[in-house]
C-alpha cells in the first residue's frame, strides 16, 4: 500500500505541474521551455519557509505567490515578443534559475536542500491533499476552458493579430495565463519539496521542463483530460522502469517529436479524430 | 453632419520608401466613402494607419474628436473601429458562428477578470446568427472556415467586424477575388448596412461597384491625395484617369465604365 501511495502522490503532483503548463501552452498557445524554473522557485521558497519553522500551509501559499510574482515579471518582459522568441526567453529563464540557485549557499548550492521538515501530515493524508488540489486545478481548468477567458485564449493561440482586431488585449491575456500557470507550478513545487523532503538544482533543470512539455503535448494541447492522463502515465513510468529514468531526455524528446510530427493534437486529437471518423464517413481529423 | 473620422497629414515610410506623404481626408458621420488609387498608391497603408497596424511617422488620426494615433489596435477597436481585412483571416480552430460570437462578446472580453467570470454565450450566439443572416451566410454557421469558398469567408470577415458594433466599418477590398454575381451581392449588403446608419470606408479595385454604391471618393496616388469628391466628377478628372491608365489618351472610352 505504501508503494501505491508514493506513486499516487508523485502522479498527483505531476498532474498539477502539467496542468499549470497547460494553461500557458495548451490554452493560450505560448510555448515555455523553462517551466521547471517556476516549479523550482515554489519548491525552494516553500522549503525555506518550513525550514525556518513556519507552518506548511503558509509555505505552500508563499511558493504559489512567489512563483506567480516572478512569472508575472518574466511575462511582462517577454510576452510582447513572438511565440518562438518566448520559447527561447523561457529557456533562458530556466538556466538563469539554475545558475543563481547553484551559487547561493543559503539555498544549499550544488548540494541542494536536505532535511526539509515534514508537512506534518501522514503519507495517506498528504496524498489526499495532493489529489484534492489536483482535482481542484483540473476543475478550474475545465471551467476556464468553457468561460469567455478560454474562448479568448483559443483566439490568441490561433491568431494573435486577428484577436487584436477583435478588440482583445492580447498581451494582457497572455500575461494572465502566464501568471496563473507559473503560480500553480510554484504550488506543485511546494508539494514536491515536502513530498521528497530533499531538493537540488538538478530536480528543476531543462530535463524537467522538457518532461512537463511532453506531458502537455502528448496529452493533447489544451485538452484537460488528455494532459491529466499523459502526466499520470509519464510521471510514473520512470519510477517503474529504471531504463526510462536513465534515458528520460532521449525518450521524452523523441516522444515530443513523434507527436508533433504525426498527431499534433496529441492523444486527445487522436481520440477526436477516431470518434469523428466513426460518426461521419469521409471527413478525417484536420492537420 | 459631423466629422466621424479625421485623418490629417499622414506620412508613413518603410525604410527609404515613402508609402504615404501628407495624405488625409475627413469622413462625415453616416457616409459611405470609397478610397481609391492604383496599386501601390498607399490605400492599404492608409487603412493600417487608421487601425493601428502601422504607426505613421507624422500626422494625426482622430475618431470622434479623440486622437487615436498612439493607441494600440485593440483600443481603437474598442473606440468603434471595425475592420474587414483584404486577406481573410478567420480563426481556423473555430467554426463560422464561433468566429462571430467571439467578436459579439466584446463587452465580456474587455478584461480578463470579466471574461473568467462569464460562461453564458447564448445572447452573443444569437446576435452572431443574426449577423450571419444579414451578410447571407447563415446556412454555413456551423461549418469550418477551411471548407468554405473565398466569397463566404469575405462575408464572414464583414460579419465579424459588424459584431464589434463599430461606429465606423473599414472594408479593405471586400470584393476582390469574388465573381461578378458575388461581388454585386456583397456590394448590395454594404449599401444596406450604410443605409441602416453605419459609416463605411471602402477600399476597392472593382470600379463599377464603387461608382455604383459610394457617395464620395478619395483618390490616392503615390502616397498623396490626388482628388476627392462626388464619384462621377472624380472619375472625370484627367489627373485621376492619368493615374489609373498611365496616359490621358484612353480617357474617352473608359469614362463610362
Amino acid at each position: 500500500m505504501a508503494y501505491e501511495i508514493t506513486l499516487l502522490t508523485a502522479m498527483g503532483i505531476a498532474v498539477i505541474f502539467a496542468l499549470s503548463l497547460n494553461l500557458i501552452t495548451g490554452f493560450c498557445g505560448q510555448i515555455s521551455l523553462g517551466h521547471a524554473a517556476f516549479y523550482g522557485i515554489g519548491a525552494y521558497c516553500a522549503a525555506m519557509i518550513t525550514k525556518s519553522g513556519l507552518p506548511f500551509p503558509l509555505a505552500l501559499a508563499a511558493g504559489f505567490l512567489l512563483a506567480g510574482a516572478i512569472g508575472t515579471v518574466v511575462g511582462i518582459a517577454s510576452l510582447r515578443v513572438r511565440h518562438d522568441f518566448l520559447a527561447i526567453t523561457t529557456m533562458g529563464v530556466g538556466f538563469l534559475f539554475l545558475g543563481i540557485v547553484r551559487q547561493q549557499d543559503f539555498l544549499g548550492g550544488e548540494m541542494g536542500l536536505s532535511g526539509i521538515p515534514s508537512s506534518g501530515l501522514s503519507k495517506p493524508a498528504f496524498m489526499t491533499l495532493v489529489l484534492v488540489i489536483a482535482a481542484a486545478v483540473a476543475t478550474f481548468s475545465i471551467y476556464l476552458k468553457r468561460s469567455w477567458m478560454g474562448y479568448v485564449f483559443d483566439s490568441v493561440a490561433d491568431d494573435e493579430d486577428t484577436a487584436r482586431m477583435m478588440g482583445i488585449d492580447v498581451s494582457r491575456y497572455k500575461l494572465v495565463a502566464f501568471a496563473m500557470g507559473t503560480a500553480l507550478a510554484g504550488l506543485a513545487g511546494g508539494l514536491y519539496a515536502h513530498n521528497i523532503r530533499f531538493i537540488d538544482p538538478e530536480s528543476f533543470g531543462f530535463v524537467e521542463s522538457i518532461t512537463v512539455l511532453a506531458m502537455v503535448v502528448v496529452g493533447g494541447i489544451g485538452s484537460v483530460w488528455g494532459v491529466i492522463l499523459a502526466a499520470a502515465v509519464l510521471s510514473v513510468m520512470p519510477l517503474w522502469l529504471q531504463f526510462i529514468s536513465d534515458y528520460k531526455l532521449l525518450l521524452y524528446g523523441a516522444l515530443l517529436f513523434a507527436v508533433m510530427r504525426f498527431s499534433p493534437n496529441g492523444m486527445a486529437g487522436m481520440v477526436t479524430a477516431i470518434l469523428r471518423r466513426s460518426k461521419t464517413t469521409g471527413t478525417g481529423g484536420k492537420a | 453632419m459631423s466629422v466621424l473620422l479625421s485623418v490629417k497629414d499622414i506620412t508613413v515610410q518603410f525604410g527609404g520608401v515613402t508609402a504615404l506623404e501628407n495624405a488625409g481626408f475627413d469622413l462625415q458621420s453616416g457616409e459611405l466613402l470609397g478610397l481609391l488609387g492604383p496599386n501601390g498608391a498607399g490605400k492599404t497603408t492608409m487603412m493600417r494607419s487608421i487601425t493601428g497596424v502601422v504607426t505613421p511617422q507624422a500626422g494625426e488620426v482622430t475618431l470622434e474628436d479623440r486622437v487615436i494615433t498612439k493607441l494600440p489596435i485593440h483600443q481603437r477597436v474598442r473606440l468603434g473601429l471595425g475592420l474587414s481585412q483584404q486577406i481573410v483571416r478567420p480563426f481556423r480552430s473555430m467554426n463560422v458562428i464561433d468566429n462571430v460570437t467571439l467578436a459579439a462578446g466584446h463587452a465580456k472580453t474587455l478584461s480578463p477578470l470579466a471574461a473568467l467570470g462569464h460562461r453564458q454565450r447564448d445572447a452573443e450566439r444569437e446576435r452572431a446568427y443574426e449577423l450571419l443572416q444579414r451578410v447571407g451566410i447563415a446556412e454555413v454557421a456551423e461549418s469550418e472556415p477551411s471548407s468554405l469558398p473565398l466569397g463566404m469567408l469575405k462575408r464572414l470577415e464583414v460579419a465579424r467586424a459588424l459584431a464589434l458594433d463599430p461606429k465606423l466599418l473599414l472594408l479593405d477590398e471586400p470584393l476582390a477575388g469574388l465573381n461578378h454575381l458575388e461581388a454585386g451581392r456583397l456590394a448590395d449588403t454594404i449599401v444596406a448596412l450604410n443605409q441602416s446608419g453605419l459609416s463605411i470606408i471602402l477600399i476597392e479595385h472593382n470600379l463599377s461597384e464603387v461608382m455604383r454604391i459610394c457617395q464620395r471618393l478619395v483618390v490616392l496616388d503615390n502616397g498623396r491625395n490626388l482628388a476627392s469628391g462626388e464619384p462621377r466628377a472624380v472619375m472625370d478628372d484627367p489627373a485621376v484617369q492619368a493615374a489609373y491608365l498611365g496616359t490621358a489618351g484612353k480617357v474617352e472610352e473608359t469614362a463610362d465604365a
